[in-house]
């Protein structure tokens, strides 16, 4: 192995939250700091050529390559766990900017009381209303010591919408059940596909509060207090799975990596895949990290600090193939390395077929409406058989024919031929999916360890996901399904297809790329992997950032939520760890 | 290296010159009359001919608008077999391969180039049947990965953009109404509530100017 000369900071992934803490350390002091990503250099302006559903959106080209690795999957610990062979319920990213160059933008903020969820439910409905196996964690940190922090994310992203709540006062045509904001959307809302429009009308006349969906796909021109100057959106609808073209989708392409070309003591590394975090038992300190180069050459790169910000999956795995930390034990409860595994419950609940058209292709990924009404904690819950909840969006996300052309009423049940044919020409452009966004709630036997069959590509474990659906899931999503096709009739929908409920976690349909758990944050060194400064309670030089730290899912996106606590981190460092190392919390 | 084998396409096979309604009908106005001879890179003729026969049972040509045969599949789904997607390149492809449950995806070490070939030899002559004994060779095979497989195909050869071989002059976005990689609806997206806007389809070569190398190019 190679030892490289020192540096003081080493930065595992090149996605959003890596680039981000690189910005701010690297432009706030003087530090020298080395971002390693395991898959390909990008720029914004690759972007121009890459409107290509088949090789991007159906054959997935801006996604991690699964030859090299892959996750297993079991739904209970008694079965063998097989692997994903093929990219179907999350899309992980691969390359600079990672997950947040093909995303959707999609940036809502997470209500107050996902923070305090344990607590908050104990006080309101009794220590017997978590289901039975629960894993449900307080983060350790409130909304009101977060918000500061939101705000700055959306002043970065130049985040378009409107507020609900600005600083305590309702205000109807935003989401009136959000948090408080301290200040108003940076840029005002996007414009509204017409599925959408429908949708906010219907929702409103059913009583409910429908408001723009939050979105980084800027809806005017927006210059950030970075200096970086973007246009908005021209609704191309080539987002979700593609790069932005014109930039107009915060990516850390177009918002960090700039910044970063431009200053001396940050330097970027591609091809580079880290296999261990090395640290010294003695000290308790870590010492950085081995990776093989692109040339395939083993290198040790020493380092002062170390943030680990590779996403979900890899910030759990490395931490297990490193040995930091005690593996979470499912049976004895022992170690907390792997657990609360959570994604986000995400269905098409009301299909809706219209008989006029409804020009689909036009949108972006974030373009329409939602409503929360059924998505917070003053519900009157007497009714209802689930904790939780969720939202319910109608968007406009820009459909390609190949992913979309197919969907016809469920009276149909021709699949090809031409019968098929017809109706699904006829149907193509006049139909519309509403989609249900819920809570997962974290349970002790959802849980990520290393799989004792499967490798990877050097020889590693995969990553092995045990995960399955609760009923809780399961009535919430009948719930959303039912309010979701009250929503598609009075659209004036002439067919609907109601979700068929959630059944065994299906691996192969698209649910999102909102994974959470695995290094948890919390207040106890006893109950978490890090301090809710992302500090590593063991080994204080070593941070980990990203969705991974998630004690669970709330139903809303991670996005804005992670990057606020890389923020914040980022602070204490810069204002405290820097001058004075050791534990911050 | 095996002998190169070439389809031939008769006049009604490809191309054509394509009027397209508001509605987003396509019919073909005149065809070309010139056969064309084009090289195979992974099936051989007789393959090729079953493929073309099978997608068009599939995705017909008929009162709904022109299908896959006159949209190309054929050679889209010859250039996809032949490149990465062919042979599995980024499909985790590491054993032991065992049977899950559905919800775990295909589980199998076969690649879409050993799935075509085994499931072309099952068909047999299937291009010289009659297209109700076609229809019944394909209801028979409904639910074997191969099938799967060359439904998802046909449906990419109809709409992906021509670069790619399939969707000839656009006609499958013809076909639905798809404008193709458009880079501006900023003007258009609240101005037509409930009523068709149907731009004339642009591809991503002729949208960028600039040559695009397609994934089944790669390595």
């Amino acid at each position: 192995m190679k030892t490289l000369p020192g540096v003081d900071v080493v930065i595992i992934g090149g996605g959003w939250a890596g680039l981000l803490m690189a910005k701010e350390l690297g432009t706030r002091t003087s530090v020298s700091i080395i971002v390693l990503e395991r898959g390909p250099s990008r720029r914004a302006s690759d972007y121009v050529a890459d409107m290509d559903e088949l090789d991007f959106y159906i054959r997935s080209r801006m996604m991690q390559d699964l030859s090299r690795e892959t996750v297993t999957l079991r739904h209970d610990a008694t079965r063998r766990a097989l692997p994903l062979r093929q990219h179907g319920t999350f899309l992980p990213g691969t390359g600079v900017g990672g997950s947040g160059e093909h995303w959707n933008a999609q940036v809502p903020r997470f209500l107050p009381d996902c923070f305090e969820l344990f607590s908050k439910t104990i006080a309101k409905y009794g220590a017997k209303a978590l289901p039975a196996d629960h894993a449900v964690r307080d983060w350790g940190i409130t909304y009101d010591e977060l918000e500061p922090y939101y705000t700055r994310v959306d002043k970065l992203l130049g985040s378009s919408g409107q507020a609900g709540n600005l600083r305590g006062k309702l205000i109807e045509g935003g989401n009136i059940f959000e948090g408080w904001r301290s200040e108003e959307y940076p840029t005002p809302p996007t414009k509204v596909p017409y599925f959408a429009a429908l949708f906010r009308d219907a929702a409103k006349s059913l009583g409910y509060h429908p408001y723009p969906a939050p979105s980084a796909n800027i809806s005017r021109p927006y210059t950030n207090p970075d200096g970086i100057s973007r246009g908005g959106c021209t609704y191309c609808g080539f987002c979700n799975r593609f790069g932005c073209m014109v930039g107009a989708k915060a990516q850390p392409t177009n918002l960090l990596l700039p910044i970063l070309q431009k200053h001396k003591n940050i330097s970027l590394r591609t091809g580079t895949w880290v296999r261990r975090i090395l640290f010294d038992s003695g000290s308790n300190l870590a010492r950085g990290v081995s990776y093989i180069d692109s040339a395939g050459q083993e290198i040790f790169q020493p380092a002062s600090l170390v943030f680990l910000a590779s996403w979900t999956f890899n910030n759990t795995r490395l931490l297990l193939l490193s040995g930091i930390g005690e593996p979470y034990d499912p049976v004895t409860g022992q170690g907390i390395v792997g657990s609360n595994l959570t994604h986000q419950v995400t269905v098409p609940s009301a299909t809706a077929f219209f008989d006029q058209p409804l020009n689909r292709f036009m949108g972006s990924g974030s373009a329409g409406f939602m409503f929360s009404d059924f998505d917070r904690d003053d519900l009157d819950r007497s009714s209802l058989n689930f904790l939780r909840g969720g939202y319910i969006a109608a968007r406009g996300f820009g459909f390609q024919p190949i992913a979309n052309f197919g969907v016809v009423p469920n009276a149909i049940t021709a699949t090809w031929g031409s019968e098929w044919k017809k109706f699904a020409v006829s149907y193509y452009d006049r139909t519309g999916a509403i989609i249900f966004t819920g809570e997962h709630l974290a349970y002790k036997s959802n849980y990520m360890d290393l799989d004792p069959l499967y490798k990877d590509k050097l020889g590693d474990p995969l990553l092995r996901l045990t995960l399955d659906w609760r009923d809780n899931e399961r009535r919430m999503v009948d719930f959303g399904t039912g309010k979701s096709v009250e929503v598609a009739r009075a659209m004036g929908a002439k067919e609907i297809n109601a979700f068929g409920g959630l059944r065994s976690y299906d691996t192969t349909r698209y649910q999102s790329t909102h994974v959470q758990g695995g290094t948890i944050m919390g207040a106890s060194p006893e109950r978490s992997v890090v301090s809710p400064y992302l500090q590593h309670w063991r080994l204080p030089n070593l941070f980990i950032l990203g969705a991974s730290t998630f004690p669970q899912n709330a139903s809303a996106n991670p996005t804005p939520t992670l990057l606020g606590l890389v923020y914040r981190t980022a602070d204490a460092i810069v204002d405290r760890y820097l001058k004075h190392p050791g534990l911050l919390a | 290296m095996r002998r190169r084998h070439f389809l031939s396409l008769s006049a009604a096979t490809v191309g054509g010159v394509l009027i397209y309604t508001l509605d987003g009908k396509a019919s073909l106005l005149s065809f070309q009359q010139k056969p064309v001879r084009i090289p195979l890179r992974f099936f051989t003729e007789t393959e090729a001919l079953i493929v073309a026969a099978a997608t068009s049972r599939i995705f017909p040509s008929d009162e709904s608008g022109p299908g896959a045969r006159e949209a190309g599949v054929v050679i889209f789904i010859d250039r996809q077999l032949a490149g990465p997607y062919g042979k599995d390149r980024f499909r985790y492809t590491e054993p032991p391969f065992e049977d899950g449950p559905r919800e775990l995806g295909y589980q199998g070490s076969l690649t879409p180039r050993q799935i075509y070939r085994a499931g072309l030899k099952g068909l047999g002559a299937f291009h010289l049947l009659d297209h109700a004994a076609q229809d019944a060779a394909l209801r028979k095979i409904e639910s074997t990965n191969f099938f799967v497989l060359l439904r998802q195909n046909t449906i990419e050869g109809v709409f992906c953009d021509p670069m790619h071989g399939g969707n000839v002059d656009m006609i499958g976005w013809q076909i639905v109404g798809f404008p193709g990689p458009r880079m501006s609806n900023y003007d258009e997206i609240e101005t037509y509530y409930g009523k068709a806007f149907r731009p004339k389809p642009v591809d991503l070569r002729q949208v960028t100017g600039a040559a695009i190398r397609p994934g089944e190019e790669e390595p």
